[in-house]
């Protein structure tokens, strides 16, 4: 088996490799061809491996592919630990993959309209997206098949690397220079917790294998640590919150969010790549796989639960007054994301990972359709500009509807199912904040309603687009772009039904993810589960679904029906309009506490500590110092020679007299 | 008989003259060196006796040796010197100082 | 006191004596000449001490070479003493007391309670026959081996240095280059000239 782990693995490396470095060689058609037939057979070998998982009851491989180096006991190696999560996250991973790439030839083909003639970078651009992209499917599944901590990390800052280069693509823009740099350096804050995190888990356990660690954490359980004072610290609490900021920092959580709607900047398909569908959730998988650790620590659950929740609500209302069509669906993402912390700080790991899977689908489904609006109104992206695109663009239409559905929780579609999960796992959690998460996921339902289809009415309804010269050219993409949105649209309507039963209530995830009774909020909904259909009808009596079609309606009536009142409640709402507008301020504080305060501290440390102490002190002082004694002492070099015979006579004198008298 | 004090206080007398001629002389370079000669002597005096004492030819080879320097640097001195007459009209050590820091 | 003895105290009160006027006569020419005295007197001193090869070559090699350089400089420099004298009579009070302090400490260390004849025993007369130059050279050309040549190459540096450091090309002074002379050629000295020939 080990043989098509590798194939998967290494597919899209060599495809990007090829392509990278070859790209100029073997032209546009070789480059997508060779990275889309690489992708494509990982796709193929993943969706065999979760076939076989599914029904051919594959043994978990868990095993050493190479040995990097063993340093002090502590090995580290390349390995694969593949089993149902795994497979899961491979067949997301790249059959959406897959999916962009197919819809990248029609998204990048006139790439070099939006590069300067003279620029060098613009040569072979489209060559270099699509090695990107691929390289970022290997970095991603290095990432979900590791079976160690080393290489996680390795994964983890990969993908990063990737999205830093691909969020700056257009890098003779300097918005996208901004925001790639803004994306590195959040994404640096939660890595350095991320990294302090496996740290503390080599230091305790002197292992960075999985298994291992896993097998000698329930034994450091009770172990207190001391880092300042002496207030005792649970170990496995600090190892559960320093991992999480690793986590918030890749999955974009309140307060390390402010990187993601930034990210925009870069082409549409890896925003639906990249910053919807896998990277960003490569933090929810972290702690999914981290189950036995932070089943450990109610503390570390808490916490993931309560800015989950933070995440979940308030990144949603900013949603609702975003005008860019690709920040809206960033905000939703964001919101999506919390939505999946919650799940986990609810020790719901696998509607977290439900969750993560049907999110994946119809995420990527909106962006990619967003993308297609957007091609369509020849990369104008202001949702008030537009409207009415549904006769135009059909296909985008429709998709795009059974996207913002599924986003909304629609009963019998996908996000339906996984949102339902986790709120009624919310509700069933006892643990510290779950109170206050309940009442923001519930609250967030309704919110994540009525962004939706603001957005989809305004692009979709109402008036034709303002500009008469876009109207006139507006048509369907070609079938590169529509043939991966149906692709997409199908997993989102269906996906949820068929796999809620064996995925959240079966053993699917039996000895992967580890729950401890006392926190099994998905078994208390099992004893009531019986088969999907019940579950929507259940759903259809609960409150969410009443708020979700309340806040469709509200977005019906507010933006077709009667626009003025959208006017009216922000005139009359200013001062939460702003505040919503201006994304609570994060920026801003960010940028006078973060920038601000590393520039003051630079310039403090380079007027009193460079130019002060080592310029002036210690540079120039010395010099001084020298030549000032220098000119002291130079009045005993007079230059005559018998000033210099009479020293040294004297100088034999007070020897002698020394040797003979004392 | 002589004994070895004789020849060696003989030796630090001429030492001690040929200092001070240093110190008197300072002025004129060619009794300066006249004055190095002597001090030289006065070394290979002591080596020449403590030789002859102690019954070690190693002494004597010394002082050939010195003498092979000493004559050595005479030459080169005084070349030196004749240069320096050339260039300055004058071996006046006081108009000597470009050294002066 | 035995005649031994007698003599060497006359030649060292010579030494001494032409030492001190070495340091203190007026004209440098006076100076060199009681400079060669004492290196005499010293060579006799040499020959009590049965060191008889270094006796002659101080005489040849010092007062037959280095003095005789001295003279010759001194004689060729145009110097004017009156200038060089100056300050003599000043430091003259504070070079004695020196003089007389170095050599008044130094016989305290090498005194006869020292280096007297109970210390180091006079030692026994060589015979006849006996060599000093054979001895000092069976040493010098054996165990002295590399520092003799290397004294050798110290001279021949000294040689050259000296002629290097003096030598000087005269603008007037008018040479015949014998290699230019041997490598002429008909062309550089005969220009033949055709002329026609005289009419009338």
């Amino acid at each position: 088996m080990d043989n098509i782990y590798l194939t998967i693995i290494l597919a899209p490396l060599i495809g990007a490799i090829i392509a990278g470095f070859f790209g100029g060689t073997i032209g546009r058609k070789g480059a997508h061809w060779v990275t889309s037939t690489g992708v494509g057979i990982s796709t193929l070998l993943s969706l065999f491996v979760l076939k076989r998982f599914m029904f051919d009851g594959e043994a978990v491989f868990n095993g050493p592919v190479y040995t990097w180096m063993v340093s002090d006991g502590l090995n580290m190696e390349v390995g694969f630990l593949v089993d149902q999560l795994t497979a899961v996250m491979i067949s997301v991973v790249t059959f959406v993959s897959f999916c962009v790439h197919i819809y990248t030839i029609g998204y990048m083909a006139d790439d070099e309209h939006n590069w300067p003639k003279t620029s060098l970078a613009g040569r072979n651009s489209y060559q270099r997206f699509f090695s990107y992209i691929s390289l970022f499917t290997f970095s991603m599944l290095m990432l979900v098949m590791s079976n160690n901590f080393m290489q996680l990390f390795f994964g983890w800052e990969a993908v990063g690397l990737v999205s830093y280069l691909l969020i700056g693509f257009w890098s003779v823009r300097p918005t996208a220079i901004f925001a790639n740099l803004k994306a590195f350096l959040v994404n640096r804050v939660g890595d350095f917790g991320f990294i302090l995190g496996i740290a503390a888990i080599a230091m305790y356990t002197n292992s960075l294998d999985y298994a291992e660690v896993f097998a000698k954490a329930p034994g450091l359980a009770d172990t207190q640590i001391h880092i300042l004072g002496d207030t005792g610290w649970s170990l496995m609490s600090v190892i559960g919150i320093l991992l999480f900021i690793g986590a918030m920092g890749k999955s974009a959580q309140v307060p390390l969010h402010v990187w993601l709607p930034d990210s925009m900047e870069g082409p549409t398909p890896i925003s639906a790549l990249i910053h919807a569908a896998t990277m960003v959730t490569a933090g929810i998988f972290m702690v999914a796989r981290m189950s036995p650790l932070y089943e450990l620590s109610e503390t570390a659950l808490s916490f993931v639960l309560v800015i989950g929740a933070t995440t979940a609500f308030f990144t949603g209302l900013i949603g609702i007054v975003q005008n860019d069509i690709k920040r809206v669906v960033a905000y939703s993402t964001l919101s999506q994301l919390g939505y999946m912390m919650v799940a986990l700080g609810a020790s719901a790991y696998a509607a977290g990972i439900f969750h993560l899977m049907t999110h994946a689908f119809f995420k990527a489904l909106l962006f990619l359709a967003a993308g297609s609006v957007i091609i369509g109104m020849h990369h104008d992206q202001d949702i008030r500009n537009m409207g009415g695109i549904r006769k135009y663009m059909p296909i985008t239409y429709w998709t795009s509807l059974v996207g913002s559905l599924a986003l909304i929780g629609f009963p019998g579609f996908s996000g339906f199912f996984s949102k339902d999960a986790i709120i009624e796992a919310v509700h069933h959690s006892s643990i510290a904040g779950s109170g206050y998460a309940y009442v923001l996921v519930v609250a967030g339902v309704f919110v994540t309603a009525l962004y939706s289809f603001r957005m989809f009415f305004l692009v979709f309804h109402g008036e034709g687009p303002r500009d008469e010269h876009a109207k006139a050219h507006l048509h369907e993409t070609p079938k590169v772009v529509t043939v991966p949105l149906v692709l997409l649209a199908i997993p989102s309507v269906f996906l949820g039904y068929l796999t809620i039963g064996p995925m959240l209530f079966g053993d699917w995830f039996k000895g992967v993810l580890h729950v401890l009774p006392e926190h099994d909020t998905l078994g208390a909904i099992g004893e009531g589960f019986h088969g999907a259909g019940g579950f929507i009808l259940h759903g259809m009596m609960g409150l969410p679904f009443y708020l979700a079609m309340g806040g469709l309606l509200v977005a019906w009536y507010v933006y077709m029906k009667n626009p003025a009142i959208a006017e009216k409640v922000k005139t009359t709402l200013l001062p939460l309009y702003q505040l919503l507008d201006r994304k609570y301020w994060f920026d801003e504080i960010y940028q006078a506490v973060f920038a601000g305060g590393s520039r003051g501290l630079g310039k403090f440390l380079w007027l009193a500590g460079d130019r002060g102490l080592i310029d002036g002190l210690a540079v120039n002082g010395s010099a001084h110092t020298v030549g000032w004694l220098a000119a002291v002492v130079r009045h005993v070099q007079t230059g005559y020679l018998y000033h210099y015979a009479i020293a040294m006579i004297l100088g034999l004198l007070l020897l002698l007299t020394w040797f003979v008298f004392v | 008989m002589i004994a070895l004090s004789d020849y060696l206080i003989l030796g630090a007398i001429l030492f001690a003259i040929s200092v001070a001629g240093i110190f008197i002389n300072r002025k004129n370079v060619i009794v300066l060196l006249m004055c190095v000669e002597l001090m030289l002597l006065a070394v290979n005096i002591n080596f020449v006796a403590f030789s002859h004492f102690l019954g070690d030819s190693a002494g004597q080879v010394f002082v050939f040796f010195i003498l092979t320097v000493a004559a050595a640097e005479a030459a080169i001195g005084l070349a030196i010197l004749v240069v320096l007459f050339r260039s300055k009209r004058t071996i006046n050590v006081e108009d000597m100082d470009v050294l002066k820091g | 006191m035995t005649l031994e003895k007698l003599i060497f105290y006359v030649l060292a009160a010579v030494v001494i004596l032409s030492a001190t006027m070495v340091v203190s006569r007026r004209n440098p020419v006076h100076s060199a000449l009681f400079l060669i005295l004492a290196f005499v007197a010293c060579s006799g001193i040499w020959l009590l001490a049965e060191a008889e090869f270094l006796a002659i070559v101080l005489v040849l090699v010092y007062v037959g070479a280095v003095m005789v350089l001295f003279l010759f400089v001194l004689m060729m420099l145009d110097i004017d003493i009156a200038v060089l004298r100056a300050g003599f009579i000043k430091l003259l009070p504070l070079g004695i007391i020196m003089a007389i302090a170095m050599a008044a400490e130094l016989i305290l260390i090498v005194g006869p309670e020292n280096f007297g004849l109970q210390e180091y025993a006079a030692p026994a007369r060589h015979a006849a026959d006996y060599s000093n130059t054979e001895e000092i050279g069976s040493v010098l050309y054996t165990v002295y081996m590399y520092p003799f040549e290397i004294a050798a190459v110290i001279l021949l540096v000294a040689i050259i240095a000296a002629i290097g450091l003096t030598m000087r090309k005269r603008p007037g002074a008018k040479y015949l280059d014998p290699a230019s002379q041997v490598v002429v050629k008909r062309d550089e000295r005969v220009r033949l000239v055709s002329m026609d020939a005289e009419k009338g």
